[in-house]
């Protein structure tokens, strides 16, 4: 009984190999929108036309390379923090191989303009039922797993992504609802404003729930495991958990502040919003409080680095989006660079930063490894990345807030000052240094590719042995 | 929205806040140890070496929480969220939408408004005025005319003095405030392939292209029986339909012989908003004389 002593850490290297490939594409796709949007003769034919790339390169960051990494770490806590193997390892590979072929579907139809036209949910509705079964495999694996648990507690990262497979099941199946009319096309079952309604519902979602919630496991294992530190405070994760869980739900309207949506749904959105701050800052103060007694450690170690920046730009963003859903800020802001600046500092310099510090945490624990091939490398991807995502944001901050001002600038005669490619002129010295930005951070991944790549041919994969239960985890 | 929906909707969002207001006031009232301090891990431990403190909350963050709940309570005084409750302020978004266009108008009525009487010649060479239609042109004609006024497939020139429905100020006044809908019909399925090459052919001789002379001449009778209708019997068109002159170098889908068979085979539907109700009789009238301008005004070139 060889396999039942040991964890299944194959199906986390697998899925841990497919986050750093998947990452490279997905950004390698962004970088090249990035460079349509400053060269637009680089939109050549309608397969690779700006309007079809975009959303692959969406799927590509949050389901492909995110996705991976949320199946990655999520076995690979569920399994060391209770304590036994996966429930069923069939099942598993079956979530690894069915998510892949939902990835490499989603990179054969976007292109061909096979979509349903809804934003983070553009595949049509046979890859959408394909999802559905991979995710109730996934449930069953985590929960399953949870279910047979050696240890009496749950340890909280594990709530997190026990939200976050309950809450994405939930979205997903109710936001695709669709009435196929052939094999590549369908329509939603919603129209008007409540389907706008229910596609920002599921849009802010999937950032509350798959962007957020799920890393947020990650962050609760990775960080505290890096620093040798216990946890900041319980009570805090209690309270952050449940206020957060709840709250994201509702703040969905300030996607479509100052649209045909009914007003009360826009104030709910709102002040949802604006509560959920705190709920937000709770996860970054239990991550960045763990580290007290631990400081030392930031000026060695890069991974730790990659953890704590993380949170930093996690505090950010979370400050940033409350404040951005004010109906008065959404004004200015809405429509503009702002916008794709903030979803960027959420998902390079958080969803980004605490996946790379994650993996460079597991890898070479998948390959019997003690460490990385190089930890100078890291300490270059480290840096590479952090000048990528400040350039990113910041020239997209000043594009954006200079947007939102150029538009709503009046002549004295009530007519606009600024005619629309007037704006989109003044925006191209900013869209280049978001390119270079990108640029770097997708530097910053092949240096990663090249060290993973090292780890696993100098080591070769090690499955860990289940220790026995001790006195201490009852 | 009925009562239903306005009390679901009401007690699920005071649940929520009493709910979030309960976790934290509990949490934040048990007694806990001094920050910090090594001893004090809930006594859990997974993998190995994951412990956690149980630290209480940081003070400022819990006030912070509290602030943002007492905002929400607040605004949802003040502002509809509870279902049909309107909130003490009486506002809406129609409300104030309403309520800045009226401010706008009566901002900016008086600017356009001593152009009113004034003939729209006269306006033509009124250079403040040009500089007004200008800036109208260039926020609400140029997605479609360009920013330079001189279209593009399928968008009119407006700089040739070459009109399809009547150049005179009074006709730019009623293409601009009504709007116009331009229609080809389609001749595909009834000429079938063969007739609607020749009558392409025919078209292309009217404005003195290279074209195959039998063709065009079988086409002529296809022309005479059908097409005249709208271009007239000279292919010069008719401008009171909209009807483009044929015998001319101007044209507004191409004129090559590919595009022309496209265009006698699927026809063509071609829409001019209209602005009137939008923007008011005085702005279509300064926007009326700068259009006309670019025609007849080389000052205004």
């Amino acid at each position: 009984m060889e396999t039942q002593s040991t964890y299944n850490y194959k199906v986390v290297r697998q899925f841990a190999i497919m986050t750093v490939v998947w990452g490279i594409v997905g950004m390698l796709v962004g970088v090249i929108i990035a460079a349509q949007l400053v060269w637009p003769d680089l939109n050549i034919g309608p397969w690779l036309h700006f309007g079809r790339l975009r959303p692959l390169h969406t799927n590509a960051v949050i389901f492909a390379f995110g996705g991976c990494g949320l199946f990655a770490t999520s076995y690979y806590v569920v399994q060391r923090t209770c304590n036994v193997r996966l429930i069923s390892d069939k099942l598993a590979a079956f979530t690894f191989w069915g998510w892949q072929t939902v990835i490499v579907l989603a990179a054969i139809t976007l292109p061909l303009g096979i979509t349903q036209g809804k934003e983070y949910a553009e595949l049509e509705w046979p890859i959408d039922l394909l999802i559905t079964v991979v995710w109730v495999a996934y449930a069953i694996v985590f929960f399953g797993t949870i279910g047979i648990r050696k240890v009496k507690h749950i340890y909280v990262a594990n709530w997190f992504y026990g939200a976050f497979i309950l809450a994405v099941a939930l979205l997903h199946v109710v936001n695709s609802m669709a009435i196929p009319v052939s094999l590549t096309k369908s329509y939603s079952v919603y129209a008007g404003a409540v389907d706008a309604m229910v596609q920002w519902w599921y849009g802010h979602n999937a950032v509350g729930f798959f962007l957020t919630a799920a890393f947020l496991g990650m962050m609760y294992y990775f960080v505290p495991k890096q620093a040798g530190r216990p946890v900041y405070s319980y009570r805090l994760s209690v309270v952050h958990f449940w206020a957060l869980i709840f709250t994201y739900m509702w703040a969905g309207p300030h996607h479509l502040h100052y649209t045909a949506l009914p007003d009360w749904t826009q104030s709910i959105g709102m002040v949802f919003s604006l509560i959920l701050l705190a709920p937000s800052w709770g996860g970054m103060i239990n991550g960045v409080m763990t580290l007290s007694g631990a400081w030392h450690k930031l000026r060695t170690d890069p991974i730790l680095k990659f953890l704590v920046v993380s949170l930093s730009f996690y505090g950010m963003s979370t400050f940033e989006g409350p404040m951005m859903s004010i109906k008065t800020v959404n004004a200015l802001s809405h429509y503009t660079d702002w916008t794709v600046g903030h979803v960027h500092s959420g998902a390079l310099g958080w969803v980004g930063f605490i996946t790379i510090g994650s993996m460079y945490y597991l890898i070479p624990r998948l390959f019997g490894r003690e460490q990385m091939h190089s930890i100078k490398l890291i300490e270059a991807h480290f840096w590479m990345a952090t000048v990528g995502v400040v350039l990113y944001i910041a020239a997209l901050w000043i594009s954006g807030v200079m947007q939102g001002l150029m538009w709503r600038a009046l002549n004295p005669d009530g007519t606009l000052t600024y005619a629309f490619a007037e704006v989109v002129k003044v925006t191209y010295p900013y869209h280049f240094v978001r390119l270079l930005g990108g640029a770097l951070y997708l530097g910053g991944m092949f240096l990663m590719a090249y060290n993973v790549y090292r780890t696993a041919v100098a080591g070769k994969p090690f499955d860990a042995k289940i220790p026995a239960a001790t006195a201490s985890a009852h | 929205m009925s009562n239903f929906w306005s009390t679901y909707i009401t007690v699920i969002v005071v649940a929520g806040i009493i709910w979030v207001t309960f976790v934290l006031f509990t949490q934040s009232r048990q007694k806990v140890n001094k920050a910090g301090e090594a001893e004090d891990t809930t006594g859990h431990r997974w993998d190995d070496d994951l412990e956690e403190y149980n630290n209480p909350l940081p003070r400022w963050w819990m006030w912070m929480f509290y602030l943002t709940i007492a905002f929400g309570i607040g605004y949802l005084t003040l502002y509809p969220g509870l279902g049909n409750w309107k909130g003490l302020r009486g506002w809406t978004s129609v409300g104030q939408y309403k309520e800045e266009v009226a401010q706008a108008q009566a901002k900016y009525e008086p600017l356009y408004a001593k152009y009113r009487s004034m003939d729209v010649k006269a306006v033509a060479a009124d250079p403040q005025a040009q500089e007004m239609g200008k800036r109208l042109f260039q926020t609400y004609c140029v997605q479609c005319h360009g920013s330079d006024a001189r279209g593009a497939k399928g968008f009119p020139n407006l700089t040739d003095n070459d009109w399809l429905w009547g150049g005179s100020t009074e006709a730019i006044h009623t293409t601009i405030a009504g709007g116009r809908h331009g229609q080809m019909p389609p001749w595909g399925a009834a000429f079938g392939e063969e007739k609607v090459k020749d009558t392409a052919n025919y078209v292309l001789s009217l404005s003195g292209k290279k074209h195959d002379t039998a063709r065009a001449a079988r086409g002529k009778e296809t022309f005479a029986t059908v097409c005249v209708a709208c271009h007239g019997t000279d292919g010069k068109g008719n401008q009171a339909m909209g009807a483009p002159n044929l015998t001319d170098s101007t044209w507004l889908y191409g004129g090559t012989e590919k595009t022309i068979i496209q265009t006698i085979t699927n026809g063509r539907q071609n829409q001019m908003p209209a602005w009137k109700d939008f923007l008011g009789d005085d702005k279509v009238h300064v926007l009326t004389a700068y259009v006309w301008g670019l025609s007849n005004n080389t000052k205004a070139q």
